[in-house]
């Protein structure tokens, strides 16, 4: 769908004329990303990440399949092919850093995409949809991700699949058995390795099937903005050709700038030194930490430290163990229900005094705090730390959100995105075209509006 | 409403789990159960700051010492290679190092490589060739072990990457050894296990391998270098970090090239940017 003012895609050459009768990919295209997609105004740079994560998809598929070229998923020669592309194959450096760094900066930008998301409230009616496919592309990008860093064989990697797929073993009655099934075998080996790096080079095209839902989702109801205030009139919106592909451009070169940099000048700085050691299952490294991008989650893991038990019999209900990883994948399922939760009517934060309080000064330390403690060793004070986060962290969003949404006050909304833009007097000037602001007149609203 | 209800009991549920039975017996422990112990050897380590001056490939401009690579390459040769491997290295990498085509052929046949008598298909030695990787020093791991006092002597190709700051702890741990503070390790009931050896900036500051570099000297460098026992150390510490990414150099040099384009085709999206939003943002007043 498409507002009513949208330009129409008319081919001019025979051959685009052809083609649009035969298979309009073109007009696809143009109603995608082109001129026939009409977009709010007003949108800030937080509106470039989309596009963003986009890109990094494709640079990780791009350099993915030529590393995938060189490298044998083997147990045995795995780690000696992985310096066979950093020594031997042409710019198999680049190749190899801009995939290692290119994950680290996919999710970068997509954890400021979510960050956009939670804080305009991008999740609620109408787009509640495209939140719901976002949140299954980001636990596939956390599975392809895990099991990317699983491939070069090194300590990390045999010992990180170790401990993520000892998770399942938590589980009741089945849990050793699916351990093993999914291992295939009781330890990571070739059976592990081999699985691991199928799924790999699969699940990326799986991600990239659901971005697709994803934009196509979103554009039912169109772009959200900053201001939340859905898209009245033509004025409102800018077509996305050539508006946002030339905002989207300049970020895109910010971006690249970034990457440049790591991949350059520091492209181990994101990895831990221990990866550069062939995987050995015999000598166990002093802390087992995962990539940076898992630790807040990997805090929300360790934070349980206690079995649930019934007081004073030493009964156990739930060990800690299990409690952690009921934890830990709830604190991102729990995200499929935020459309539900938070039942406030206003999306942008900026609209939201009490929200945006505990916005700030709540739900962002909390996640500092997690991702510190999820990098540190498990000692004090990192466990203490990393449970009152955890606490705050499920309360933010299962009791803090749904309250707020009932009791707040929020501040009054502009009339409309033109509005939020120009100004009110702007607004009105432009509806009656005249440029006498010093008369009494009436505001788009329908509220008196005083003479200056 | 449902949902909501359910979230709010849910969020409750789990946070009070959290709390009475992982945060207030943790924090009670924390505060009034025993400290934590920590191993004697952290009162020994002592975080090294690596050589004086720095290498010479260091920050984004670093570019190899050619020279002092061939020093460091020279110290492997005649120390480190009695024990320790360079797999990932083949001779014909050593061109890098500026040494000619013939001076590789040459320095590749000093070494003597595991082969295969072409007459009776036996396996036997053979003179090193460029295209042959640096040999193994032990058959295998077990023979390593049994005469390293039971320790492996790790591959050395990786060291400066597989280690955090690698190229500075090796240094560091090459000039660490010595003896640890009597009084303190009298105190603090520390000692050094036969067999091992102290080093005050190995992680346990107990270290297996025997002091590698002890007197100035013990390698006579080609170029005349005075061979003292921190330029030896330093030497091999830039030769293990060319091993460790022969691309190094390449790498940096490239994204000066890079950024370079990436800043003018940056500026270029941001002046084009600007000129199609130009009308179209309000004027501030």
């Amino acid at each position: 769908m498409s507002f009513a003012w949208a330009k129409q895609y008319e081919p001019k050459t025979p051959l685009t004329k052809w083609l649009d009768d035969k298979l309009p990919l073109p007009r696809l295209v143009y109603n995608a990303v082109g001129a026939g997609y009409p977009v709010p105004r007003n949108l800030n740079y937080m509106w470039n990440f989309g596009v963003l994560a986009g890109f990094c998809l494709m640079i990780q598929i791009v350099t993915g399949v030529v590393l995938a070229m060189h490298y044998a998923a083997n147990q045995a020669v795995a780690f000696g092919t992985v310096e066979h592309i950093m020594r031997n194959v042409n710019w198999g450096w680049a190749l190899r850093y801009a995939h290692a760094n290119g994950a680290s900066f996919f999710f970068i930008v997509v954890y400021l995409h979510i960050f956009r998301g939670l804080f305009y409230s991008s999740y609620k009616a109408p787009r509640e949809m495209i939140w719901l496919l976002g949140v299954v592309i980001f636990l596939l990008m956390m599975a392809t991700a895990f099991m990317g860093y699983v491939l070069p064989w090194g300590q990390m990697s045999f010992w990180g699949a170790q401990v993520i797929t000892g998770l399942f073993s938590a589980i009741p009655l089945v849990g050793e058995p699916l351990q093993v099934w999914l291992l295939g075998g009781f330890a990571p080996d070739n059976a592990a390795l081999n699985r691991f790096f199928s799924l790999h080079f699969l699940l990326p095209f799986v991600i990239a099937g659901v971005v697709i839902l994803h934009i196509w989702a979103l554009h039912i109801p169109g772009s959200s903005n900053p201001s939340g205030v859905e898209v009245k009139s033509e004025s409102d919106t800018v077509p996305f050709h050539p508006y946002y592909t030339a905002k989207d451009g300049f970020g895109l070169g910010v971006f690249l700038i970034l990457f440049a940099v790591m991949v350059f000048f520091l492209p181990n700085a994101l990895g831990h030194p221990d990866n550069y050691i062939e995987a050995n299952p015999l000598s166990t490294p002093a802390h087992i930490v995962p990539e940076w991008y898992f630790w807040p989650f990997y805090a929300i893991l360790r934070a349980f430290t206690g079995d649930l038990t019934i007081p004073f019999t030493g009964i156990v209900l739930i060990p800690a163990k299990l409690l952690g990883v009921i934890a830990m994948f709830g604190s991102i399922l729990l995200w499929f229900f935020l459309p539900w939760l938070d039942k406030s009517p206003v999306r942008s934060g900026h609209y939201r005094p009490l929200f945006n309080k505990f916005f700030w000064f709540g739900l962002i330390p909390t996640m500092a705090v997690l991702f510190y403690c999820g990098g540190a060793p498990a000692e004090e004070p990192f466990v203490v730390l990393s449970q009152i986060a955890t606490a705050y962290y499920f309360l933010h969003f299962l009791v803090v959100l749904p309250i707020v949404s009932q009791i707040e006050v929020p501040k009054p909304l502009p009339f409309s995105i033109t509005e939020a833009v120009l100004g009110k007097d702007a607004t009105a000037e432009a509806r009656t075209g005249t440029v006498d602001a010093g008369t009494a007149g009436t505001a788009p609203d329908g509220s008196l509006q005083p003479a200056e | 409403m449902t949902i909501r209800l359910g979230g709010i009991i849910a969020g409750l549920a789990i946070a009070a789990v959290l709390v009475l039975w992982s945060l207030v017996p943790g924090a009670y422990n924390y505060i009034f159960g025993p400290p934590a112990e920590k191993q004697a050897s952290y009162a020994f380590y002592e975080h090294g700051e690596g050589p004086e001056g720095g290498f010479a490939f260091d920050g984004p401009f670093g570019k190899w010492d050619v020279a002092q690579l061939q020093r460091g390459y020279q110290v492997y040769k005649e120390v480190c290679s009695a024990c320790h491997s360079l797999k990932f290295v083949a001779f014909r990498n050593l061109s890098q190092l500026g040494y000619t085509e013939a001076e590789v052929d040459a320095e590749a046949a000093t070494w003597t490589v595991p082969g295969i008598d072409p007459n009776t298909g036996e396996t036997t030695t053979r003179p090193g060739e460029p295209t042959d990787y640096f040999p193994m020093p032990f058959p295998n791991a077990i023979a390593a072990a049994a005469a390293n006092n039971n320790a492996i002597p790790p591959d050395l190709s990786l060291m400066t990457k597989a280690r955090h700051d690698g190229s500075n702890y090796v240094y560091d741990l090459l000039t660490g050894y010595g003896e640890a503070d009597p009084e303190k390790a009298a105190k603090l009931g520390f000692e050094t296990p036969a067999g091992l050896y102290f080093n005050k900036h190995f992680p346990n500051v107990n270290i297996a391998m025997a002091p590698p570099l002890v007197i100035d000297g013990q390698v006579t460098y080609a170029d005349g270098t005075e061979a003292t026992v921190p330029q030896m150390a330093k030497d091999v510490a830039a030769f293990l970090t060319w091993t460790a990414e022969p691309s190094m150099v390449q790498r940096k040099q490239t994204g000066w090239f890079v950024l370079g384009f990436l800043l003018f085709a940056t500026a270029l999206a941001f002046l084009s940017y600007k000129q199609v939003w130009a009308g179209m943002k309000p004027k501030k007043k």
